[in-house]
């Protein structure tokens, strides 16, 4: 085996990080990205933004912030002691509600893009045909939308893989609990081991690489027209 | 009241306004005809639930589905009806079969009248059930479209103009579905076009529409027949009969069609005698002679009364209302024969059809 025990650990948690995180996604991302793309509100224009600063703002100033507001004088650190769970910075908890921060945009834009390019006939047509309003989401919207859901599974777990930033300011690098791949690299190159990082940054790219072939091939949008 | 579909609407949204009161026969096609943006594509939605007009009223054949008076709103998926649209708008996610079973196993047991495979065998879909919708072409999309509408045992039958998207060979394929729907079917249809040929060949009852209101609500042969109305038709103007083969000249290979004051040949399409069938007669194929005219090659020659005059679309002819026994009929002729045969309200005259088409 060319990888050591703390690279498998690490290994296992970045997967465990990004399954749970795309997962969480999944669920809260499909109600903002329906209210995204059916809301004639005022508020779509400053909800879309605030959904996408992930995209452009460094990952270390969202760290910063989160750990901030998780901190023990933050709003959120008050909420968590408050309740007997202590603070969220340095656990995995922690770096599970940041990474949830971080790949938002990833998992809400395709979902809304998908949402948006179902015609509302679709739905008319449900009605005509009894079906509910929430019968018709299930049974007509989720199957039409599924190439979007399946491009943001793809892509808010494949960038969850890849944060560093934020899990430097969050969770910092304590084995088991919030070493993932990204920092084990990172300490890998500080200690000039470098066969070490190679490989770990070569399957890196090797599963890029893959995730993305899998998306562009299996994605029905992209064969048909 | 039974048998009687009460709608009352009204809708405003920038720069068009629907405002309507009708009351329409419970059974049989009625067809809501008018120019696009008339407002019957929107008196369809209102019906379905699909276009909320907040203070409306909506009765059929006895079940309020809308009435503001006693904040009563059904949404449309508790509305029992079915509803065709121009584009068959098929789910392309589920095959034909699949497309059908949507909407039929949502409806009760106990509620289902129309069977799956009768709705198939009607619309003659039976194989093209494993079919998703991209694979089939415009007109078995419609007819799956019209189908599927069928499977929820619906108590009426809106239809938003389901040929205007086909060519006319499609529309050939469907129209005779169309009327097998209505003979076999104890459904009223409500049958949005604007296309004159369509009515004329599907309607028995017609509302022309027009800025969104109902200029006129009648049966369909009396309605076409009337001079007030600026049924813009142009060089559609004309009626439709309803008449009934009386017998066939095979040497000549012609009908004649019998209907409430006369009998026009037609050319024999192989209809049985004794076989309803519709007659058109187009206002511009009429003239009018003050004596019968013999030596003419003109067959149909009907003996009438004129009963008013009209002004046409141009300034040289007139718009001639006739009465021919119970039947009425349209000629379109100019002003100046008109006014050199002394033609006004009373005048016997030999109407000569040029023209007759036998529709269905």
């Amino acid at each position: 085996m060319i990888f050591n025990n703390p690279d498998l650990a690490a290994i296992w948690l970045t997967i465990k990080l990004a399954t749970l995180t795309t997962a969480i996604l999944i669920v809260i991302g499909t109600p903002i990205a329906w209210w995204l793309a059916h809301t004639r509100s005022w508020w779509k224009g400053p909800a879309g933004a605030l959904v996408a600063m992930p995209i452009v703002l460094p990952p270390t100033v969202l760290g910063f912030y989160l750990l901030v507001a998780m901190g023990p004088d933050g709003p959120v650190g008050h909420f968590t002691q408050s309740l007997g769970l202590g603070l969220l910075p340095f656990t995995f908890g922690g770096l599970v509600i940041a990474s949830v921060f971080y790949s938002l945009p990833f998992v809400v834009q395709p979902i809304q893009n998908a949402f948006e390019a179902i015609s509302e006939r679709h739905a008319e047509a449900a009605a005509t045909l009894r079906a509910s309003p929430l019968d018709t989401f299930f049974t007509v919207m989720l199957p039409l939308a599924k190439p979007g859901y399946l491009t943001a599974m793809v892509m808010g777990f494949a960038h969850t893989v890849g944060e560093f930033g934020v899990v430097l300011m969050i969770g910092g690098n304590i084995p088991n609990k919030t070493r993932v791949v990204s920092v084990q690299i990172y300490d890998h190159v500080e200690a000039m081991e470098y066969m070490h990082a190679h490989t770990l940054a070569a399957s890196m790219v090797i599963f890029s690489f893959l995730v993305l072939l899998g998306l562009y091939t299996l994605n029905p949008t992209g064969r048909r027209k | 009241m039974n048998s009687v579909i009460h709608a009352r609407f009204k809708l405003d949204y920038g720069g068009f306004s629907l405002d309507v009161d009708l009351e329409l026969p419970g059974r049989g096609v009625t067809a809501l005809f008018g120019p696009s943006g008339s407002g019957k594509t929107s008196l369809l939605r209102c019906i379905a639930g699909l276009a909320h007009a907040p203070d409306g009223f909506l009765q059929i054949n006895g079940s309020v589905w809308q009435d503001h008076t006693k904040r009563i709103y059904l949404p449309t998926y508790q509305r029992p009806l079915g509803y065709v649209f121009q584009e068959a708008s098929l789910f392309p996610h589920l095959d034909v079969r699949r497309n059908l079973e949507y909407g039929m196993k949502r409806v009760p047991v106990s509620e289902r009248r129309i069977a799956l495979d009768h709705a198939i065998e009607l619309l003659g879909i039976g194989a093209l059930l494993a079919q998703k919708p991209d694979t089939l072409s415009g007109g078995e999309r419609q007819r799956v479209g019209i189908a599927r509408a069928l499977t929820v045992s619906p108590k009426i039958l809106l239809m938003d103009e389901p040929l205007a998207a086909l060519d006319l060979a499609r529309k050939q394929e469907i129209l005779p579905f169309l009327e097998r729907l209505h003979d076999e079917l104890e459904i009223p249809i409500l049958y949005v076009s604007h296309a004159p040929d369509e009515v004329a060949r599907l309607a028995n009852h017609i509302v022309v529409m027009d800025g969104g209101r109902a200029l006129a609500n009648g049966p369909l042969g009396e309605t076409l027949a009337r001079l007030d109305l600026p049924i813009r038709l142009g060089e559609d103007a004309g009626v439709v009969i309803d008449a009934c083969v009386g017998t066939r000249d095979a040497a000549w290979h012609l009908l004649r069609a019998d209907f409430d004051g006369g009998q026009v040949w037609v050319r024999d399409m192989g209809t049985p005698i004794g076989a309803p069938v519709r007659v058109r007669i187009l206002a511009r194929d009429v003239s009018l002679a003050l004596v019968r005219p013999d030596q003419t090659s003109i067959l149909n020659q009907l003996a009438g009364t004129v009963v008013a005059l009209a002004d046409d679309t141009h300034p040289s002819l007139v718009l001639v209302r006739l009465q021919v026994g119970n039947t009425p009929l349209l000629a379109r002729v100019t002003r100046l024969s008109a006014h050199l045969l002394g033609l006004q309200p009373g005048t016997a005259v030999w109407v000569q059809v040029k023209s007759v088409a036998l529709l269905g």
